[in-house]
């Protein structure tokens, strides 16, 4: 997984849930058909749009509901580069870096516009805006996640734990 | 410390920990369902040696896609099943309802246990003492084969409810409100704790009911004080073994205390599409309705049955709607046909469906279309939840969906129940 990530937003509100992310309906279908409806219930037009790479930035709780890993799924496969929003749900959160799946929360995302180029530093939490010419600081990833981050998610953190190449 | 610190403390093996602490944690229970279960983690399970850590732990179960509506849920159900098999696994449960209502029937859930399922309504195990969460499919993986992972040791928000709950007011009111005052993220990474004489009142099928709802407030966890009920319910399932005394202690840190008088509250609805846009049911009365389901891992168990049909006995539903009605056990369904309940509920118009996640979730068995309006005592009210995006979720207790499908419009069950019935 890059930690340097660069792309193009994409801006959302609050409250994204994971039925929104990830809709229950097609859950039990391959992901490339349920990537097809991901944010559809807000965003209709959302899997024809986004491009890999493209970053998502919204507002508070982001993520919340389900567990449903689906919804990591659907936005990796999209290629999603990174969310960032000023809270994430819990358990979002930890699939998030479980999976590879960047995510930066910050203080307020108001700012930042549809459409700007944005450059992500994940483990020091930096966001340059560089359509405004701006810098962010965000929340710094802790300090106990960095090697999973590192290593690029919890397979292969738990391949290196358990001894397996 | 808190009871979450002593659960947590002893699932780390060491004697103290404090909120904010990040500790690495033993599994008691590893649950998982059909939908996140298996037929994902299985790649990575493999390519990590697929040993489990103690397949006595592993519980799992198949309700998302039971029955199953579609080809492609047939197939995630047989592989669970295939899995189970080969896994040799000695708890395999599928058919008999939603996986909370079954690991609590089944007494996996003790308190003291440190319970990880791959579903977000995990915490209802709490309603036992039990220290309860969801987590994801790849972190499944790692408890699986480890039987560890990490957790960051939660501060806790003691929600207390004093008083007694007036006639037509129930633990589901409760916990809407809680949450509307605390907001849908107000508890996230924390534990809820529910304490007060109004909680120490409820039933066990009633305390299930704000454990599994603290995730709606972000919660990681919803907490009660295992008490004698506890202790009773579990007998009556078989436990014979020691059941932990656990408890807060006097001095214990709390990020927040609430005080409520249960007397005050009425009936709650939880409006479209945010589960804590909750409004006192005087507000939305008369909203006409396409759809009500009665069911649920949050609020189909037998009491929500017995209440619903006191309301519905010798009354029809209204003609325009149907009522769903999905107990949330085999068990349950069972023990509603002997006490005739189902008999009611289906002379009253009501259609009883098997024990499963079904609608709820938007699964199968009842999801709505574009327009549809639904007022459900299940947990969640996301835009497309229940199917589609264009429809509306309202949330009540078991009461209120009664009565309104006795209307057709949203209606205060109060005036269905003789004073004092509970």
């Amino acid at each position: 997984m890059s930690l340097i990530i660069r792309g193009r937003v994409w801006k959302y509100g609050d409250n994204i849930n994971t039925d929104i992310i990830s809709p229950g309906q097609y859950m039990s279908q391959p992901v490339e058909k349920q990537a097809e409806h991901a944010m559809e219930a807000i965003d209709p037009e959302f899997a024809k749009k986004v491009q890999p790479g493209d970053i998502l930035v919204a507002g508070h709780n982001f993520g919340s509901g389900s567990s449903r890993e689906t919804a990591q799924m659907v936005l990796k496969y999209h290629q999603i580069g990174a969310v960032v929003a000023t809270s994430f749900a819990r358990i979002f959160y930890r699939n998030s870096i479980n999976v590879g799946l960047p995510v930066v929360d910050m203080k307020d995302t108001s700012m930042i516009q549809e459409g700007d180029d944005v450059e992500i530093d994940f483990l020091e939490g930096k966001i340059i805006n560089h359509t405004q010419g701006t810098e962010y600081q965000g929340t710094k990833l802790p300090e106990h996640l960095m090697e999973m981050v590192q290593l690029g998610g919890l397979e292969p953190y738990l391949a290196k734990k358990l001894g397996i190449s | 410390m808190t009871m979450s610190e002593k659960i947590l403390a002893k699932a780390a093996g060491r004697s103290e920990v404090k909120a904010g602490e990040i500790v690495w944690v033993k599994a008691d229970i590893a649950m998982m369902h059909d939908l996140l279960g298996p037929w994902l983690i299985d790649g990575g399970f493999r390519r990590l040696g697929g040993q489990l850590f103690d397949k006595e732990k592993v519980v799992v179960v198949s309700d998302h896609c039971t029955p199953p509506a579609t080809v492609q849920q047939a197939d995630i159900l047989k592989f669970t099943r295939d899995w189970a098999r080969e896994q040799d696994l000695p708890y395999y449960y599928e058919f008999e309802g939603p996986c909370h209502q079954v690991i609590v029937e089944h007494g996996h859930v003790r308190p003291g246990r440190l319970i990880l399922g791959t579903d977000s309504h995990t915490c209802m195990a709490g309603g036992l003492g039990a220290f309860a969460t969801g987590i994801g499919s790849t972190e499944m993986i790692g408890v699986l084969l480890t039987g560890e992972t990490w957790m960051k040791v939660p501060e806790t928000i003691k929600v207390v409810w004093d008083g007694e709950l007036p006639h037509g007011v129930y633990a589901k009111d409760i916990v809407l409100k809680t949450i509307k005052d605390i907001g849908h993220a107000g508890a996230t990474y924390q534990t809820l704790e529910f304490s007060g004489s109004a909680i120490r009142g409820l039933s066990m099928d009633e305390r299930l009911v704000l454990s599994n709802m603290a995730v709606e407030a972000g919660a990681k966890t919803g907490l009660i004080e295992p008490d004698e009920k506890v202790i009773e319910f579990l007998r009556s399932k078989g436990a014979t073994d020691e059941i932990e005394d656990l408890f807060s202690d006097e001095d214990a840190s709390y990020s927040r205390i609430l005080h409520y008088n249960a007397s005050e509250l009425e009936p709650q609805i939880a409006c479209p599409h945010e589960i804590d846009n909750v409004h006192p049911v005087s507000a939305v009365e008369g909203k006409s309705v396409d759809q009500v389901y009665l069911g649920s891992c949050t609020n189909g168990r037998l009491s929500d049955l017995r209440i619903a049909a006191e309301i519905l006995k010798g009354k029809k539903i209204a003609k325009h709607i149907r009522c769903l009605v999905v107990p949330a056990s085999q068990h349950i369904w069972m023990e509603a046909n002997k006490e005739g309940i189902l008999n009611i509920l289906t002379e009253a118009g009501c259609i009883v469906n098997m024990p499963s996640c079904g609608a709820c979730g938007g699964f199968t068995s009842g999801v709505i279309g574009a327009g549809e309006v639904v007022m459900s005592s299940s947990n969640r009210n996301f835009r497309g939840r229940m199917g589609s995006p264009d429809g509306e979720v309202y949330l009540g207790s078991p009461a209120t969906v009664a009565a309104t499908a006795i209307e057709g419009k949203i209606a205060d069950p109060r005036k269905y129940l003789l004073q004092g019935v509970r």
